[in-house]
């Protein structure tokens, strides 16, 4: 569905950021970006919808599909309407707005009146809080719930592609669980396409079907998630588990730093 | 002796706060200062006149700079204060006496009193509201200037007594520019090292997180204060520095336009940078002298077009600044620190 083949992407014509950078996203599948932070997981996801130029970015080789349509250096507001939706990292909702107010912007581009009615549904089903909180102002939302509001603005979109920029930022455990789960049921029941960059390695594997890891701006290692989960580098450096399959002990004085190889 | 360093190999902290970074620069910036003293000899009494103009710019400019730049506090009243100082300045020369150097100063501080005043709203205002706010002191300052007739003379303005350091009179364009050039130089270098300085690092934290900033202990009425002080004691020494070259000072000079003009400068040359105060000093001054040549020039060369070019001057200058600002939002000194940056590994610029 979506494909980008060996993009480079460079910010003020100086900084370097992705440098040969190449992705998949099979349709109806949740694929997921894993990487440190600065390895260009976010930049990855504004090249796609179009974010970067406001940024003074720009992709200077390689291209990015969406169905068999290249969409580089198209307007983000055009790519929007291709059906390719972002949600920020950090939220962004709109503060002074409330919360069915916001969903309404982020059906900006639907034209069918009960469709758009019957999605508003469809977010507050998956959303119930949202439901209990819908006249009340989005920046008196609390963190999660801003969360689910973003979201729940892009369902509104109805978009084929739906890219979630670090859905679990600054929220409790037990809250990024729950928020992973309807991301999971979306994409089981809406059959959206998802592409998710996040930090939380152990459940961004879990969540989704295929994961790329990214380093530096390349992707280094990829794979389908039971496999990545069951790599050594990956448990290393993500998932923080030894080699034994329990949290790694320091009380051995002599420790040796293992070093990444990156083999599948 | 390295043009620049082709990456980052400073190893202290020492280093990286140096003003002048490499030896190449080193020599580039004193070779340009000894030019700029050596430049009457070359140049004609009008150019000299142009820098002239310029240096007051100058100081000027970095004076908003520090509080709108810098501070991110918008001021609209720096054409006032300009007035302010040279009021002050003629004040004190003409009824007490003082020389100038001395009054130079003492107006620079009275000045920098006023703004203060004028800057208390910044307590509880932000953004478009403080602009409000200022530009209330733009024209209550007009309006003293206009009524106050026994400090500025009213409407008819007053005589400003040149300066003098024992036989030698300051009251040509050459020796003013001396004048301007060294006060320039010495606003440039404090303003520099301001901003090396905790002082300066406090006020960019207030103007990008006041929040933050408060929460790490900055008092952030005080910085706001002392941003305006620090500013209006700039404007009020560019606006003796203006009084002593014009030699009469007229309220009609410190109008909202000079405001405005200021403004643009630091907008166009770059906001927050010390650099970007000259560059679009030097923007401002120049474009309306280089449009007066090239319409004069057209009106002799196609009289029947040359009219009309030289009716829409003020047009075609606001279209340029437009134009400038499209194009480069962000500022000459911006641009200029993008260019270094692609020419340090040229031709690999990453």
């Amino acid at each position: 569905m979506l494909r980008i083949n060996n993009i480079e992407v460079v910010y003020n014509d100086v900084i370097l950021v992705l440098k040969g950078l190449s992705l998949h996203c099979e349709e109806g599948k949740i694929t997921t970006l894993l990487g440190a932070n600065g390895a260009g997981k976010s930049t990855t996801l504004k090249a796609i919808s179009g974010l970067l130029k406001s940024e003074e970015g720009e992709v200077t080789e390689g291209t990015i599909e969406f169905m068999g349509e290249k969409i580089n250096g198209v307007d983000p507001e055009k790519i929007v309407r291709k059906g390719v939706f972002q949600v920020m990292e950090g939220r962004r909702v709109f503060e002074d707005l409330n919360a069915i107010e916001n969903l309404r912007c982020g059906a900006y581009t639907r034209k069918d009146k009960a469709g758009v009615k019957r999605d508003m549904d469809l977010v507050f089903d998956y959303f119930p809080r949202l439901r209990e909180r819908a006249t009340e102002l989005a920046g008196y939302l609390s963190g999660g719930e801003q969360q689910m509001l973003a979201i729940g603005r892009a369902l509104m979109a109805r978009p084929k592609l739906l890219l979630l920029d670090e859905p679990s930022l600054g929220l409790a455990p037990l809250l990024v669980k729950e928020i992973f789960s309807i991301i999971r049921k979306i994409n089981e029941e809406e059959k959206t396409t998802i592409l998710l960059v996040e930090q939380n390695a152990n459940l961004a594997l879990q969540t989704g079907s295929y994961g790329y890891i990214m380093e530096n701006g390349k992707v280094v290692l990829d794979g389908p998630c039971e496999k990545l989960r069951q790599n050594e580098d990956v448990k290393e450096f993500y998932l923080g588990v030894g080699e034994t399959g329990h949290k790694r002990s320091f009380k051995n004085a002599k420790h040796y730093k293992r070093r990444k190889r990156w083999l599948s | 002796m390295s043009v620049n360093y082709c990456g980052d190999f400073k190893q202290s902290y020492k280093d990286d706060m140096r003003v002048m970074q490499t030896p190449f620069i080193r020599i580039c910036i004193f070779s340009f200062i000894v030019f700029l003293y050596a430049f009457p000899f070359l140049a004609s009494t009008y150019v000299v006149s142009t820098v002239n103009v310029i240096g007051i710019a100058v100081i000027g400019a970095l004076g908003i700079n520090i509080v709108t730049g810098f501070t991110g506090q918008i001021s609209l009243g720096q054409g006032a204060f300009l007035g302010v100082g040279a009021f002050a300045c003629s004040y004190f020369m003409r009824e007490w006496g003082i020389p100038f150097w001395v009054a130079m100063p003492m107006a620079g501080v009275f000045t920098a009193a006023v703004g203060m005043v004028f800057g208390i709203p910044s307590l509880r205002l932000k953004g478009l509201y403080l602009a409000i706010a200022t530009l209330a002191a733009q024209f209550i300052l007009e309006y003293l200037f206009l009524h106050m007739d026994m400090f500025t003379g009213g409407s008819n303005g007053v005589y400003f007594p040149s300066p003098e350091a024992g036989p030698v009179v300051f009251d040509t364009d050459q020796s003013m520019y001396y004048l301007i050039i060294t006060v320039a130089i010495m606003a440039v270098v404090f303003a520099t090292n301001l901003f090396r300085s905790k002082d300066g690092r406090a006020f960019v934290a207030v103007r990008d997180h006041y929040l933050s900033a408060e929460i790490m202990g900055i008092h952030l009425f005080r910085y706001r204060l002392l941003s305006f002080a620090v500013s209006s004691f700039y404007v009020g020494i560019a606006g003796s520095l203006w009084g002593a070259y014009t030699q009469y000072i007229t309220p009609e000079h410190f109008t909202i336009h000079e405001s405005i003009n200021y403004l643009a400068m630091i907008i166009i040359g770059g906001l927050g940078s010390v650099l970007g105060s000259i560059y679009g000093a030097v923007f401002m001054t120049l474009l309306p002298q280089v449009l007066t040549v090239i319409t004069s020039w057209a009106a002799h060369v196609l009289p029947s077009v040359g009219d009309l070019i030289m009716s829409i001057k003020e047009g075609i200058f606001g279209l340029i600044v437009i134009l400038f600002l499209v194009f480069e939002p962000d500022g000459m000194a911006h641009r200029w620190s993008l260019i270094k940056a692609y020419w340090k590994l040229y031709p690999f610029s990453y």
